[in-house]
């Protein structure tokens, strides 16, 4: 696993996460060169444009674009913020990668204070995850001990202080701006935009954020420049990527291959499908994106644009796989469930359409179905999307759409036939959990 | 009243942000408090309010905010299982299920002896991993099986 790219290639120790580790795998050089060459920070933003990088957060916004925006020459504080609240179901691609390299992030950060002038950064990191916020507090103790960290870092005259924020089980603190407010101790809810982080961020101040797998991305093109990312994927979608892959398949993990790498080849690595059964459908991008049967997808390459073209969204390169036991209704009703209890509650549209759209699927999966209910479901989508200050609403709706789209059919069957087209046995057998049973 | 050592421990967090901006350890402070008093109770917030300085009723607001924060008591042993689609996939519907019969609990309720919770929870960014268990959110535990899930209330006991 990991023989492809440089993110997750320190894996195979529990000790290796550490700095000498880091070091001798040529960690911090990327810095070292920096401050001993003393580069230009727009140098550096030039080189990510390059690249191609794309947030690896769900977006894809082009990050060497996104560092562009920071007014440099404002005098205030600054702030770099690193997105680690990974909670989008199906995505656990960042905890890996700070759990066998957190120095490879906080480098990235380093650097990124630097490009966009800040003294000041912040690594947001998931609720559930304390043994990996502890790890990551140590790898700064670390960081810091080295003078990698801190004042006048590595003698120069440029200093950067880095902490770790704990999250606390909130879905909706993986938005940018509910993120902010987090951090500022209050209850996690998104901003208006306009204006946007780069000109009133963190306590008001400019301030970009990241995620972690965009920071762990920055030392391997600064030490081998921007063109040489780009080639390991394919233009417009530079790098390797780590897809987190869940579900029916024999190995589920995380698997880092360079963008425009088949469907086809990653389900192999993940060890084909569980007892060999057959491919029903697969949600590419985490569970906000569209479902897409496996016809489609088994044709598909893994980039932003392939998946976008196919009608989803790489999102954040979260994979969930099933298999013909798979109840697309059940399915359906536990994301609609999952959207509703983690709605902020701020817009109309998502409180009530999240709550709207759970109630219905679920009186479909538990046989009150009703003729209109299909019609209905899109209804309350369409007054959903685009109508909140969040993404989270438009979330909510697109697996809706997506899987009546593709398997309308096993809805229209759950409503006339009040019970589900998979049977009940087989739907248990697919889970594996009983298999010593 | 939080004790000295919560009362350090709450210091240092504070000490992560700009001076001016004690409330950004509101989170860490609360998370502290629940991991002493075992649940956050008025009388808790408050005293998390006073050290912070902040008006009690913005700690309650965030305190009811995030689902890790229990605003009843619960059992010396919480846990929060993930049901969540990609997790149901592998079993983690199906390691609650198993949980509830041998705990003789649903959702949301403690075992009479007080020593076992359970919970529902939502993505913890482990599906990789599952079935996947929190254990007094702070101890994660991968590939829950029966056999593991045994163990685990053996060890707990």
């Amino acid at each position: 696993m990991g023989a492809l790219g440089f993110i997750l290639n320190a894996e195979e120790g529990e000790r290796s996460w550490r700095l000498a580790e880091y070091v001798k795998r040529g960690g911090y050089s990327a810095l070292k060169k920096i401050i001993d060459e003393n580069i230009p920070p727009e140098n550096i933003v030039a080189e990510l444009k390059k690249s191609s990088l794309r947030g690896r957060g769900g977006a894809g916004f082009p990050t060497g674009l996104k560092w562009s925006f920071m007014p440099r020459q404002f005098p205030g504080a600054k702030y770099v913020v690193c997105n680690s609240d990974e909670g989008e179901p199906g995505t656990f691609k960042d905890r890996d990668i700070l759990r066998w390299n957190p120095h490879m992030v906080i480098e990235g950060m380093i650097i990124a204070g630097y490009a966009m002038g800040c003294a000041r950064g912040y690594n947001y990191i998931h609720g559930e995850i304390w043994e990996i916020y502890k790890r990551f507090e140590e790898a700064l103790e670390e960081a810091r001990a080295a003078k990698l960290l801190g004042p006048n870092i590595l003698g120069s005259d440029f200093s950067f202080e880095l902490q770790a924020h704990h999250g606390y089980g909130a879905y909706i603190c993986g938005e940018e701006t509910a993120l902010l407010e987090s951090i500022e101790g209050k209850k996690g809810q998104p901003r208006f935009k306009p204006p946007f982080p780069a000109s009133f961020g963190l306590y008001g101040k400019p301030t970009t954020i990241n995620n972690t797998e965009t920071f762990a991305s920055v030392p391997y093109i600064i030490n081998q420049g921007g063109e040489k990312f780009l080639e390991l994927g394919k233009p417009n979608n530079g790098g390797t990527k780590l897809f987190s892959v869940s579900g029916h398949v024999n190995r589920p993990g995380n698997f880092e291959v360079p963008m425009g790498t088949p469907f086809r080849d990653l389900l192999e690595m993940a060890g084909g499908m569980r007892s060999g059964r057959k491919l029903k459908g697969v949600i590419p991008g985490g569970s906000s994106s569209p479902v897409l049967p496996a016809d489609v997808i088994m044709e598909c390459t893994l980039d932003y644009d392939s998946i976008a073209k196919a009608g989803s969204m790489l999102g954040s390169g979260a994979v969930i796989v099933m298999d013909e036991t798979t109840c697309m209704v059940r399915a359906l009703e536990r994301l609609s469930y999952f959207y509703f209890e983690e709605s902020c509650g701020q817009c109309t549209p998502c409180r009530e359409g999240t709550g709207w759209l759970y109630r219905v699927v679920h009186r479909i999966e538990h046989g009150e179905g009703r003729p209109e209910d299909l019609d209905l479901l899109n209804s309350v989508t369409e007054n959903i999307m685009g109508r909140t200050i969040c993404a989270l609403g438009d979330a909510a709706s697109m697996p809706v759409r997506g899987f009546l789209k593709h398997f309308g059919a096993e809805f229209e069957y759950h409503i006339q036939n009040k019970k589900c087209l998979v049977p009940e046995d087989v739907q248990r057998a697919g889970s594996g959990f009983f298999k010593a049973a | 009243m939080l004790s000295q050592d919560a009362i350090q421990k709450i210091d240092r967090e504070i000490a992560k942000y700009p001076a001016e901006q004690k409330q950004s350890a509101v989170m860490a402070a609360l998370a502290i408090a629940q991991m002493e008093k075992g649940w956050l109770s008025t009388e808790t917030i408050e005293a998390v309010a006073g050290h912070l300085g902040m008006a009690p009723v913005a700690v309650y607001e965030v305190a009811s905010f995030y689902n890790m924060y229990d605003l009843a008591p619960v059992g010396k042993v919480k846990i929060t299982v993930c049901t969540n689609l990609p997790c149901a996939l592998s079993g983690g519907v199906h390691a609650a299920d198993y949980l509830k019969q041998k705990l003789g609990i649903g959702f949301n309720e403690t075992t009479p002896d007080g020593r076992f919770t359970l919970k529902e929870g939502e993505c913890m960014g482990a599906c990789g991993d599952a079935p996947v268990l929190l254990v007094n959110n702070v101890r994660m535990c991968s590939f829950m099986q029966p056999e593991q899930i045994d163990r685990l209330l053996g060890e707990c006991q």
